[in-house]
């Protein structure tokens, strides 16, 4: 009924200060460094910019990458859908004992989360001469490279899940389970219909820092070109080689996948009410 | 973990808690134990060594001075950014509360190639900020401005949700009462988002102290100038020195964890007094 | 003090939430504002605290124009619907909030802040939950601490806004007796926005009934109910019976001829007749103002037989109250007469 607040409005002039530091700062902060991204791609023309991407050891990070994302994620959202439906769904001691641990990757540096690997499995490390023996190479190789990405986006789908799923309660389960489902068809019919949009919104950050993995893939990479370069590795490379064209061009590459990561988890957001979770909860 | 006496009509417990508990220990834990007992059988002395050296001192300081300030930055102006996302409406208001999540989404290798440039003296901002004296890149301002650009979300996201749960109604009983605009702002709405801004900043810090990708393309890594901690580990490991590697990660996972449980302790503190 | 409210129009996009509003209270008066939902009664009362500003019209305090002057310096008493309660501050720190916030030369001394809390904890009957915080008091407790905040600047006026709106119903009974006790003793002129008529008609002075923006009639309880001056009123306080009647002649035609009732304000055409369950009695035969009716229920309640019944040859159910000892049973026929009546 009562359609205004003129009371708890700051004066129009406060307001347009107001708005115009926050445009400000982000124009400085978010706006141009992406900007930057593309137009350090396209300073040499498009031509350039295409030769970049098409060169052997960018195509090699680019399939790198993707084969990486493509074994972590969905080993991630398997897990992200089992300790959600242990944990959302049923009740038990140490549960949030059991959330924070699984939490902890978030709270790890990731060139720590790389380190632990190579104490694992490194030359020096405690698996390392026996790997050794039997010719098998998890660091400085894929192995080690999909291990530190596995690590690092471990929680983003059981984090969204947990509290989806917990809120969703159990009352349709339990309603199919009169009926006589099994558990498999309750879970496939009902529960994962109810929990599809969050699983994507998981999925997709999950891929996002999948594909994005610096530090972490760093350390364990070895960075061999063609060979263990994942792209953002890749962009380094360049980088440091002073072909800041090809460096912002493999990088834009990057940036349009953070930009549709982004658009869909608007979209995902506003068309079905998930709440944002970034990491910031 | 046992599950209480009160039975679930629901199966599936047994496979989801057992894969849960396999993959969280295969991937998680496992690794990490490695890195607490590698350390742990270092001896002080040793462990001492390289992960209290000066060096290793300078990059804490570094790392976690950087982090701090980046992190009151954005206290300040992440407030700001939620306040104006929940209180005014502007043209591209929808875009702007999009666009606060790009460093979650942005890879922070192609964050730090874009800072430095933007940022170093032939920048697109640095060049202006050079004529001035301020140098950017390659020094401990260039590690702030990053830890910025990525800490940002955690605070607007934070406090964002709280602020906007904040009924206009306890603004205009202020009013009422005779509080100024600035009084309401400082004794109502600030305790009352207080502690989201708390955990906003604490996350950002957190994130900040372990930050890489962003920063070593803009930080110059010069020794006990503008060297990190996490960069440190990498030089250690370059140098096959897993023990000092190690040491240096144990304290800053020490320091991470002391930073998780002071967010777990704000959360619960916000949960007795009843406000989200 | 006395409030006067003068061709205040308030418009909200397309929607007119307060449509030349004119209003006078009269000093020490409790005054309702009472209406159905959307009727303008809460952007009235926002009006008169400063919370929302008119479009045109004019608010005065005394004689003293206000329609300008923002909330702040206003030195009014408000009670928010859901309390508003500072949720951080102890109940003590939120009714002295009002006390502290004040300019250092007009600020009480600590001591004379806590004398102030402790008689207010006293007026609302906690003395011993200063210390508590919001979210450790029941509704009705919260709601009291709202009042104890407002009360503590001494406010020239106070406003509350569906004061009892979330509280369960036995507490809403007990709260209101007590803020009409409170009122008494503060002497203070209160307005108070309500849908909630019983509320209104059981502690109220005098009750403003609006509908769409604009008033339907002020009036004493008795008033509202005995003499409603509009269709609306008639129907929105108290149960009614509504009939349609055709007014010629200064009669009102009930159906085809079914009853014809005088009609002192003489109308003409198609109108409305607004009869109260107990302003019925049974018909001695050959009344031209008997209507016939088919019982459809009858149950007693206490002294009175409550009967619903069909008008022969018409549609609407009619709802009477009839002494018990009458006999009713589904299907008899009976006449009753309107003792009272209101023809619109």
């Amino acid at each position: 009924m009562s359609g205004s607040h003129p009371t708890t409005v700051e004066s129009p002039w406060a307001r347009r200060a107001l708005i115009g530091v926050g445009f400000l700062f982000l124009a400085l902060f978010l706006f141009l460094p992406l900007v930057m991204v593309f137009a350090g791609a396209l300073a040499k023309g498009w031509q350039v910019f295409f030769d970049a991407l098409v060169d052997p050891d960018a195509l090699a990070a680019i399939r790198l990458t993707l084969l990486v994302a493509g074994i972590s994620v969905p080993v991630n959202a398997v897990f992200g859908v089992a300790a959600a439906w242990a944990i959302a769904k049923f009740d038990f001691r140490g549960k949030s004992l059991l959330i924070s641990l699984i939490d902890l990757p978030f709270s790890v540096s990731p060139v720590v989360s790389g380190l632990v690997f190579v104490l694992l499995f490194g030359a020096q490390g405690w698996l390392g001469p026996w790997l050794t023996e039997h010719g098998v190479r998890i660091i400085f190789a894929v192995p080690g490279i999909v291990l530190a990405t596995v690590f690092v986006t471990f929680p983003f789908v059981a984090r969204e899940l947990i509290p989806l799923m917990a809120e969703q309660g159990r009352d349709d389960e339990e309603a199919a389970r009169s009926l006589a489902a099994t558990g498999w068809q309750t879970f496939w019919h009902v529960t994962l219909p109810n929990i599809r949009w969050g699983l994507l919104y998981g999925v997709l950050l999950c891929n996002a820092r999948a594909m994005g993995e610096f530090g972490a893939v760093s350390v364990v990479s070895g960075h061999i070109r063609g060979l263990t370069n994942t792209m953002p590795l890749h962009v380094e490379i360049l980088y440091n080689e002073y072909d800041f064209v090809g460096a912002f061009a493999v990088a834009s590459l990057l940036a349009s996948l953070a930009l549709v990561t982004l658009g869909v988890k608007t979209v995902l957001e506003w068309r079905f009410g998930i709440h944002r979770a970034g990491a910031a909860h | 973990m046992r599950r209480s006496k009160q039975r679930s009509a629901l199966p599936g417990f047994g496979l989801t808690m057992g894969m849960t508990l396999f993959w969280l220990g295969l991937v998680v834990l496992v690794p990490l134990s490695a890195l607490v007992i590698r350390a742990a059988g270092m001896g002080w002395a040793g462990f001492a060594e390289v992960g209290l050296s000066p060096r290793a001192l300078a990059a804490y300081r570094l790392s976690f001075g950087a982090a701090l300030a980046a992190a009151a930055i954005n206290a300040v102006f992440g407030l700001l950014i939620a306040w104006i996302l929940v209180r005014y409406e502007f043209p591209g208001k929808k875009l702007i509360d999009a666009a606060v999540d790009l460093p979650f989404a942005l890879p922070t290798a192609v964050a730090g190639i874009a800072l430095v440039s933007l940022y170093s003296d032939n920048g697109w901002v640095g060049s202006l900020l050079a004529p001035l004296g301020i140098k950017v890149a390659y020094t401990p301002l260039g590690v702030t401005i990053a830890l910025v650009f990525i800490g940002l979300p955690f605070i607007v996201r934070s406090v964002q949700p709280v602020l906007a749960d904040l009924g206009r109604d306890v603004e205009e009983a202020a009013a009422t009462l005779g509080a100024t605009r600035g009084q309401t702002f400082r004794r109502v709405i600030l305790p009352a988002i207080l502690p989201a801004l708390l955990t906003g900043f604490a996350l950002a810090f957190a994130r900040g102290v372990g930050e890489y990708g962003s920063i070593i393309f803009i930080a110059g890594n010069m020794p006990f100038k503008s060297e990190i901690a996490p960069l440190l580990i990498i030089t250690q490991l370059e140098q096959f020195d897993y023990d000092g590697a190690t040491a240096i990660a144990c304290v800053m996972l020490v320091l991470s964890f002391a930073m998780l449980l002071f967010v777990n302790l704000l959360q619960a503190w916000r949960a007795r007094r009843g406000t989200r | 003090m006395s409030i006067v409210v003068e061709n205040i129009s308030r418009r909200f996009g397309g929607f007119t939430a307060l449509d030349r509003i004119t209003l006078e209270t009269r000093p020490g008066e409790f005054l309702a504002l009472l209406g159905p939902s959307g009727s303008g009664k809460t952007t009235l009362l926002r009006t008169i605290a400063g919370l929302d500003f008119a479009d045109e019209g004019h608010v005065l305090f005394d004689g003293q124009d206000m329609t300008g002057t923002p909330a702040v310096e206003r030195r009014i008493g408000f009670v928010f619907q859901n309390y508003a309660l500072f949720r951080h501050m102890t109940v003590a720190q939120n009714i002295s909030f009002g006390l502290t916030v004040r300019k250092r030369r007009d600020r009480p001394t600590k001591a004379a802040i806590a004398a102030k809390v402790a008689e207010l904890l006293e007026l609302i009957q906690l003395p011993e939950l200063g210390d508590r915080y919001p979210a450790q008091l029941s509704g009705g407790q919260r709601q009291r601490v709202a009042l104890a905040r407002a009360l503590a600047i001494e406010p020239r006026l106070l406003l509350l806004d569906e004061p009892f709106g979330a509280l369960d119903a036995q507490v809403r009974k007990d709260l209101r007796s007590w803020l009409r006790r409170i009122h008494d003793e503060t002497g203070l002129t209160s307005i108070f926005v309500t849908h909630d008529q019983e509320e209104a008609l059981e502690i109220a002075d005098r009750i403003v009934v609006m509908r769409g923006g604009v008033i339907e009639q002020i009036g004493t309880p008795a008033e509202v109910q005995g003499a409603p001056a509009t269709a609306f009123v008639s129907s929105f306080i108290g149960e009614t019976n509504r009939l349609p009647v055709t007014r010629r002649d200064g009669a009102a035609v009930i159906g085809d001829a079914l009853a014809t009732l005088p009609d002192e304000a003489q109308g003409r055409g198609p109108g409305e007749i607004h009869i109260r369950p107990h302003d019925v009695e049974l018909a001695e035969p050959g009344d031209a103002a008997a209507l016939p009716v088919t019982v459809l229920a009858s149950r007693p309640i206490g002294r009175s037989r409550r009967i619903t019944a069909q008008v022969v040859g018409m549609a609407e159910p009619l709802t009477i109250d009839l002494p018990v000892a009458v006999e009713a049973s589904p299907g008899q026929q009976l006449a009753v007469r309107p003792v009272r009546y209101r023809i619109f």
